[in-house]
């Protein structure tokens, strides 16, 4: 299968993870090893770098993936640009999940927001990932101001239902330049299977991994899930139609 | 009346809302629920309406009460994951122009009264610091005079820098106040009601600013108008029915978030403990009611933060993790100065869970959740 390519890096696994919502530091470990993910999500908020020894970045930081800081908590674009700052001092890395959430119940994402502190991220020098709804003039327009990728959302965070807007994202699959990681409500590796099918470039999990009975099962599940996705992507699924054949071709009188 | 009917839009004052309402009829209401009222409810788990919680702390809603359990613990977890988030409170002070019948602070209880100065506080600082917190909550009587918002805002920007995130839990300032407090650093504010109960409320509180029912009740909407991160609500469970008391708390929040869309909401749950020289509660809430009304926010609202004090016993404390709690406090004193441990002050309340934030840690580790110290940056 191809590898992922995300701003010149290159990924074998297309699998990304969160590090929220689990029990233990090491049941997340465990998690992510099975996922075979070789980039994780970490809140800025979480990370304490006064704790050394036992704060989560730290943890992370030795692992061998690439670390993806978000701004999780940033209510606009000057506070997000701010913890963008902060985290990369933090966590010594200029990749950042842009999360802008005016809203902290369904932390929906602002569009106007984000594309504003998107912009100012990239001149910055940040490897920019914005999260975003399953916008496809907005996709396009975070493209235009530079960013590595989009991270449009299939479902309202947290709720695992599966990809909700597969119209939408399959328009901004069509028309992106940039990879098009799917992000938020992926519930069951058969969601993130039909992402990859769909020609996603790759998916972002953590609710569904992180509160399974088995974190680490499901972690693997997942990372199978996704392959499926892919491999199938890649051997050019047969799309379907909605019309059986025609037994009689309109167009059979042009051989006549 | 449904609240849904009600214009939102046109207002930003809870006591135009507040008022479709009459405490007498929500109380007669609550206990005609029926068993088909509760079965809706709990087909709407999640994302209720203010009616749907009121089917949920019903009496007809107790025989439920497991399959609400069940219900609640699962759409915690999937919204908050197997996570507890930790905080502490620090009393700054005990001066109080208030007669509050029900608390140990109350104005005409002949007591100590201190308020800490800023070497007091950089001490109990530091022994809060070595507990490993990083959430504080910042509590004090009422005595603007001594304690207002000039003493605040210089407190809150001294112990700023040791905290990700500082609470406040004083009286109801004026808009401009707490904006002056926010920008010193305040991501929340509680403010507990104490009753829904216009009437009775002047009875508990018959002296003082705080007497004025009005003020406190549109103090959220001033909190809201400031741009406050977060706001913590409640009442005080056993004054008044507490089943009445927590419907007009669930229209409270439905309103504010509607209302004041982009800030957060706590509901903490103070149900009445003795303190010196008090008097004892009216309607005492049982442990089982308790726990009932845990799992009816829960189920009303799959979003709310949910947070329980050292106020309840550690039985209660460490099954209640499981039940809806998202955060909770450990190790608490509620004497000003009581951490550093030399002035002895009179407490507001007596604590009912005393172990130690590590012992906490490890029972909410042996529950199979991981402890949160932090989860805000002074970025935000």
């Amino acid at each position: 299968m191809k590898d992922l390519i995300i701003a010149g890096h290159q990924f074998q696994s297309r699998l990304l993870l969160g590090t929220g919502k689990f029990s233990s530091k090491k049941v997340m470990a465990d998690a992510i090893e099975a996922s075979g993910t070789q980039m994780v999500t970490v809140a800025l908020k979480r990370v304490d770098v006064e704790k050394r020894e036992e704060d989560l970045g730290n943890y992370l930081k030795q692992l061998p993936i690439q670390l993806l800081p978000n701004t999780s908590g940033a209510r606009n674009a000057k506070e997000a640009i701010l913890a963008a700052q902060l985290g990369r001092e933090a966590l010594e890395t200029n990749w950042l999940k842009l999360e802008i959430h005016p809203d902290p119940r369904y932390l929906l994402p602002d569009p106007i927001e984000t594309l504003a502190a998107a912009e100012e991220l990239v001149k910055l020098g940040f490897i920019v990932l914005p999260y975003i709804n399953a916008d496809a003039v907005l996709c396009k327009r975070l493209e235009d101001v530079g960013t590595a990728a989009v991270m449009p959302l299939g479902a309202p965070i947290g709720s695992n239902k599966g990809l909700q807007t597969k119209d939408m994202l399959e328009i901004i699959i069509r028309e992106s330049k940039v990879p098009v990681i799917i992000d938020a409500g992926i519930g069951a590796p058969s969601h993130a299977a039909a992402a990859l099918e769909m020609g996603a470039a790759a998916v972002l999990v953590n609710t569904a991994i992180a509160v399974a009975k088995y974190p680490a099962q499901m972690a693997a599940a997942f990372k199978w899930g996704v392959e499926a996705g892919r491999m199938a992507f890649e051997s050019k699924l047969g799309g379907s139609t909605a019309f059986a054949a025609a037994s009689s071709p309109l167009t059979a009188f042009l051989d006549e | 009346m449904s609240i849904h009917t009600l214009d939102y839009v046109a207002t930003k004052d809870f006591r135009k809302v507040f008022d479709h309402y009459s405490w007498e009829e929500v109380a007669e209401r609550v206990n005609a629920i029926k068993e088909s009222d509760v079965e809706a409810a709990l087909l709407k788990a999640g994302n209720g309406t203010p009616e749907d919680f009121m089917a949920l702390i019903s009496p007809a809603a107790e025989k439920r009460l497991e399959e609400m359990a069940q219900l609640s613990h699962h759409l915690t977890l999937k919204r908050f994951g197997n996570v507890m988030q930790m905080y502490i409170p620090m009393y700054l002070s005990n001066e109080c122009q208030n007669i509050c019948t029900y608390c140990g602070f109350s104005f005409d209880n002949k007591i100590a009264r201190i308020t800490l100065n800023e070497e007091q506080i950089l001490r109990e600082v530091e022994v809060i610091k070595k507990f490993g917190y990083d959430h504080i909550l910042l509590v004090s009587g009422e005595a603007s005079q001594t304690v207002g918002t000039d003493y605040f805002e210089k407190m809150i920007r001294l112990i700023r820098p040791y905290f990700s995130n500082v609470m406040l839990e004083v009286q109801p300032l004026h808009q401009e106040e707490y904006e002056r407090l926010i920008h010193a650093g305040v991501n929340t504010v509680l403010v507990y009601q104490e009753t829904y109960h216009e009437e009775n409320y002047q009875l508990y509180h018959p002296k003082g600013r705080k007497s004025n029912f009005n003020y406190r009740l549109e103090t959220p909407d001033r909190l809201g108008k400031a741009g406050v991160h977060r706001v913590g609500l409640g009442a005080l469970l056993g004054l008044e029915d507490w089943r009445a008391d927590s419907f007009f708390t669930a229209l409270h929040l439905d309103y504010l978030e509607k209302t004041y869309w982009k800030t957060k909401y706590s509901i903490s749950f103070p149900r009445l403990r003795p303190a010196v020289g008090c008097q004892q509660p009216n309607h005492p809430m049982t442990d089982k009611q308790l726990v009932q009304l845990i799992c009816a926010w829960r189920i009303f609202n799959e979003n709310v933060e949910l947070s329980l004090s050292t106020r309840e016993s550690p039985a209660f404390r460490n099954h209640a993790i499981k039940l809806g709690i998202t955060s909770i406090s450990a190790g608490s004193k509620t004497d000003p100065g009581g951490y550093a441990g030399k002035l002895h002050a009179l407490e507001q309340f007596e604590i009912s869970d005393e172990r130690s934030p590590n012992e906490i840690a490890a029972m909410i580790e042996s529950e199979g959740y991981e402890p949160v110290w932090k989860d805000w940056d002074r970025a935000f």
